[in-house]
């Protein structure tokens, strides 16, 4: 079981790298979209320091939702989908394990450049330690969200709309907590109280999205 | 567990049309069975009925006296199933993609088995392309290498297997299926094509045109 969960994990990682456009489209999303906003509003610091934790957050909320048609709908075009449905291991285990891979390339490299980008927004440097926390606990809970709306939407005409207005709406907690993090900080807050709990969020959505992805997948492909 | 599989009245309803009812059948180790049947008179339903992929409108599939659809894994573990879809990767090779498959199923390979398996079915020196570059019938071949490295599972479901294979293809396909149903393996299987399988017990069953 081990290593059916190894193997799904390797694959996926393997065919991202042999496939790095999809990975470098949503980075770069990721990229113009915050650049786009000190453009917009204009160079005025106190403004753009306010704004900085929201627009970031926005940004990858918006940027792991445009990789997440790509979770399952390949493996359901070739049939591989099905295999891992007859597969011996149970189906919510393979899930958790393609969303870890997807967020490792789609969402562990918004994490990482998200404090180069905060210079643009001339986030005070103790604050930066607390957003890309935020965004690190943050953006695994979007994937998982995500998995479950990619999965009831898999082989529909129009799925990237119906997908997003079907998930953008789960994801409204954990931007107002997301973004609340570094701004309770910036307050002098700490902000360690909203970590705590999109902590718990990422426990809660790992402990149960990969079942109820599961189970939508299993009606997707009746 | 005993190679045991049950359909007991299965029915199955596409859209507005019944594709079959009141269809049973049982298979044990050693038995081949042929769905017959023109086209979208609901062979591939069946096959994915019978794995548990579908559920049927009426009726159930035992394995041992238990529902497939309840029993899940544990039935899974001892089922391979190929589809018309091969559940290849474009940009994985030959040997990664049946790696892969064999992983999936729970079946732990090393990469020797993988390249006899390969071999077996006429594939050797192409292990390492990508698939992307594999004909059809390559593909297809890559896909029923997993035959030659599924003897652990007790049941065979395979729906067309000889589609876009050449003659030795077929040769290599029809030998593994004989030799499983010879270790005492259930296959289920569909096909247009006229191949004459060696087993102790071989039947047929035609949908579309009543039971025979």
């Amino acid at each position: 079981m081990i290593a059916a969960l190894r193997c799904v994990i390797q694959r996926d990682l393997l065919l991202a790298a042999r496939r790095s456009s999809d990975v470098m489209t949503v980075v770069l999303f990721f990229v113009i979209v915050v650049s786009l906003f000190p453009l917009g509003i204009g160079p005025e610091p106190k403004l753009l320091r306010t704004v900085a934790p929201g627009v970031l957050w926005v940004a990858a909320l918006l940027a792991s939702m445009l990789a997440l048609g790509r979770v399952f709908a390949s493996d359901h075009a070739d049939g591989t989908l099905e295999q891992m449905m007859l597969g011996a291991t149970p189906l919510g285990l393979i899930v958790a394990a393609k969303v870890f891979a997807h967020w490792f390339v789609t969402g562990l490299p918004l994490v990482l450049i998200s404090p180069v980008l905060a210079l643009q927004f001339d986030l005070p440097q103790e604050l930066l330690g607390v957003l890309v926390v935020s965004l690190a606990l943050g953006t695994p809970v979007l994937s998982f969200i995500g998995a479950i709306g990619a999965a009831l939407t898999l082989g529909l005409r129009g799925a990237g709309a119906l997908l997003a207005l079907l998930v953008l709406p789960l994801y409204v907690p954990v931007l107002i907590i997301g973004a609340g993090a570094a701004e309770a900080a910036a307050a002098g807050l700490g902000g360690s109280a909203q970590l705590l709990i999109l902590g718990a969020m990422l426990i809660v959505a790992a402990a149960f999205a990969p079942w109820a992805a599961a189970a939508a997948l299993r009606i997707s492909v009746e | 567990m005993q190679t045991s599989l049950e359909a007991i009245d299965l029915r199955c309803v596409r859209g507005e049309r019944s594709l079959f009812q009141g269809l049973s059948f049982t298979l044990k180790g050693g038995e081949l069975l042929r769905i017959g049947g023109p086209n979208g008179s609901g062979k591939t339903s069946l096959l994915r009925i019978t794995c548990g992929l579908l559920e049927p409108d009426q009726g159930e599939v035992r394995w041992g006296g238990e529902s497939v659809r309840r029993l899940k894994e544990e039935f899974w573990a001892r089922l391979l199933y190929l589809g018309h879809a091969n559940a290849l990767k474009d940009d994985l090779t030959a040997s990664e993609n049946l790696k892969i498959a064999c992983a999936l199923a729970g079946v732990v390979v090393d990469a020797r088995r993988v390249t006899e398996a390969l071999a077996r079915l006429g594939l050797a020196g192409r292990e390492n392309l990508p698939a992307r570059v594999l004909s059809q019938g390559q593909r297809r071949r890559v896909a029923l290498a997993r035959l030659a490295l599924g003897e652990a599972a007790a049941l065979w479901v395979l729906d067309e297997p000889f589609t876009a294979l050449d003659a030795a293809a077929v040769e290599d396909v029809r030998s593994l299926i004989a030799g499983h149903v010879s270790r005492g393996g259930g296959v289920l299987y569909t096909t247009h094509h006229e191949v004459s399988i060696a087993a102790a017990v071989s039947r047929r069953i035609d949908l579309g045109g009543g039971q025979g």
